[in-house]
């Protein structure tokens, strides 16, 4: 099974491991490369990793359940995470959470079936100055209007916020 | 007066250091570490991630005996919904941070120290990743700093999303590489924290602090603030202001200067109903109560509430108190680890209650049990985040009893039934 795992990759584990005076504690960050590489953690590579770090593999699924930012399944190309918590709650979060609803005909936790775009709402992303906010997969947006989400959107569809890295 | 911690232009290690950056460190270097805490003790600076802890003496707890590792860990976890400030000073000044962390190792006697960041922050974590690289160019990290002999490395750890990562055990959890499910106290942190070690961990905005004082002493930042209430604070202004934002300001700022004069007063057509004055934790406050309360600890604390993180979060006159209480409770709930009972049933509890009143279903019975379980949750627990979720709704209750009232006499929300449509038109600015 740990053939899972590139040397690419362990060699990176032992970098990052090296941070730490027990190996194992290198378990989220090394979780998060996985998921940057495959954009999911799939049971396989917490199988892997469980071997590599030597740590039982039922330690690794409890810290990926765990965690929100962690991905057990596949996910859109496009993850759009609205923040609902009282700052963007007041700034009209749910009137965002709704439209993104209607034009992507998507719920929470759903992807499009085109698989461009994954629909969620989360907690506070602490930057509630400038509410509301969404993430798109690792970047924010922030002062959302309803201008500025169809903005958003449209680039996203034409692929042309490469810039920002997405 | 001249900000301590928000400066602009002292992003990168060059300009940082043309500013007199990591002088302090140099300075803290040549002294006995026992001194630095004493100094730091002097300062009267007290932890700004939410208890106010003072931070010399949380140091001077430290075991003196020499042959053990320590550890300095920083709170960059940055959760507390309305708190937004140490993003900032990441973004503008983390060399503050990294030469805080330093002195604290030197002080303490840790050769390691952690940044943890959540794991959103991906922008901040590569920015800090950056500025501790260049600052171990420079011989500022890394082995025998300015050739003292001091060792200190310095690694930036991400968080992966969990609020209550940020209480500081379960922190050291996560950092671990487990669930982060915070420990029973005792033992504390400095006497068996990271690794099993003694740990400092401080906020950012407190280890940010820590050069200045070293540099301009104790006594000159005791000097700043209001009585036992020392030094600067950042403030994060969120809702219907013309300006939110941080702003740097003493302690014993009016909460009416900090709204008029650094936020511009509320904007156009809106009228202030309340405030939460530290973060989404501590109890709300009414506009009449807001009116002239100060922002330091013993002023808060006198006000029946807290200084928290010093996120001041506004609500205004179209807001619904029993809307905005669900959205708290939707969160602790969804927040709550699950280790101790009161914590997990009554956050349910409260959510389940809080939904039944805003659907029009609830009864009149329904406020005084919902007073009552989160009464119950108050100092109860393993870690204060069952309190966090009670002081919100014990305050809203009392102060706001009405709206729930109304509420539970099946009158289905007015203020919110009337704004819904006006916010699916326009979300950016319907509220
Ligand atoms: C549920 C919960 C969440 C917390 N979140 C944070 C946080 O995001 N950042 C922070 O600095 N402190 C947070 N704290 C406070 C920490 O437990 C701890 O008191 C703090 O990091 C100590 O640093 P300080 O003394 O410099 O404030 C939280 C506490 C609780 C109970
Ligand atoms: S109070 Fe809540 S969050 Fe804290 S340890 Fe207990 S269950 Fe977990
Ligand atoms: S409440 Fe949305 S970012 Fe804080």
């Amino acid at each position: 099974m740990e053939s899972t795992l590139t040397e690419e990759f362990k060699a990176k584990a032992a970098h990052i491991c090296a941070r730490y005076p027990r190996r194992d504690a290198a378990l989220i960050p090394l979780l998060a490369e996985i998921q940057k590489e495959h954009g999911f953690i799939a049971e396989e590579a917490m199988d892997a990793l469980a071997r590599l770090l030597e740590i039982p593999y039922s330690r690794v699924k409890a810290v990926t359940t765990f965690y929100t930012m962690f991905k057990r399944a596949p996910a859109g190309r496009y993850h759009l995470q609205v923040c609902r918590n009282i700052s963007c709650h007041m700034a009209g979060a749910p009137g965002l959470l709704e439209s993104l609803r209607a034009k992507l005909g998507i719920k929470e936790g759903e992807t499009t079936r085109d698989g461009l775009f994954t629909l969620s709402a989360v907690e506070c992303l602490g930057a509630c100055g400038s509410a509301p906010v969404m993430m798109v997969n690792e970047i924010y947006f922030e002062n959302l209007t309803a201008g500025k989400l169809d903005a958003v959107l449209e680039d996203l569809r034409h692929n042309r916020l490469k810039d920002l890295g997405l | 007066m001249e900000n301590i911690l928000l400066k602009d232009n002292v992003a990168d290690l060059e300009s940082y250091f043309a500013s007199g950056g990591y002088k302090p460190l140099k300075k803290a270097l040549a002294l006995n570490p026992a001194r630095i805490v004493e100094e730091v003790k002097k300062s009267n600076l007290r932890g700004r991630g939410g208890a106010g802890f003072p931070t010399g003496l949380k140091w001077s707890f430290i075991p003196q005996h020499a042959g053990c590792l320590r550890y300095v860990v920083c709170n960059a976890d940055e959760g507390e919904p309305g708190t937004f400030k140490d993003r900032e000073i990441i973004r503008k000044n983390p060399h503050a941070l990294i030469e805080g962390m330093a002195i604290a190792g030197f002080a303490i006697g840790a050769n390691h120290g952690y940044i943890y960041i959540r794991g959103e922050f991906s922008a901040e974590a590569v920015l800090l990743e950056t500025a501790i690289a260049a600052a171990r160019a420079k011989g500022f990290i890394g082995k025998n700093i300015l050739g003292s002999g001091f060792n200190f490395e310095l690694f930036v750890h991400r968080g992966a999303g969990a609020y209550i990562c940020g209480e500081e055990t379960a922190l050291l959890e996560s950092l671990e590489g487990f669930k982060g499910q915070p420990r029973l106290k005792p033992p504390f942190p400095a006497v068996k924290g990271l690794f099993a070690s003694p740990t400092v961990i401080n906020n950012v905005e407190t280890l940010a602090a820590v050069p200045a004082i070293v540099e301009k002493g104790g006594d000159w930042y005791a000097s700043i603030g209001r009585g036992k209430s020392a030094g600067t604070k950042l403030f994060c202004v969120s809702g219907p202001v013309k300006k939110p934002g941080v702003y740097e300001l003493p302690l014993g700022t009016a909460l009416g200067d900090l709204l008029e004069k650094s936020c511009g007063g509320m904007k156009e057509g809106r009228r202030l109903k309340a405030v939460i004055p530290g973060g989404s934790s501590t109890p709300v406050l009414t506009a009449e109560e807001a009116r002239d309360v100060k922002l330091d600890y013993e002023s808060l604390a006198a006000a029946g509430s807290m200084l928290g993180s010093g996120a001041v979060i506004v609500i205004d006159e179209s807001q619904c108190m029993v809307d905005l209480l669900r959205v708290l409770a939707r969160f602790y709930h969804h927040e709550s680890c699950g280790q101790c009972t009161p914590c997990r049933e009554g956050c349910g509890w409260i959510e389940k209650i809080l939904n039944r009143l805003e659907e029009g279903k609830g009864s009149p019975g329904d406020i005084d049990t919902l007073y009552s379980v989160a009464e119950g949750m108050i100092s109860r627990t393993i870690c204060p985040l069952a309190d966090a979720m009670a002081m919100p709704v014990m305050s809203f209750v009392k102060k706001f009893r009405g709206e729930f009232e109304a509420h539970a006499a099946g009158k289905t929300c007015a203020l919110r039934t009337a704004l819904a449509g006006k916010s699916e038109a326009e979300p950016g600015s319907a509220i």
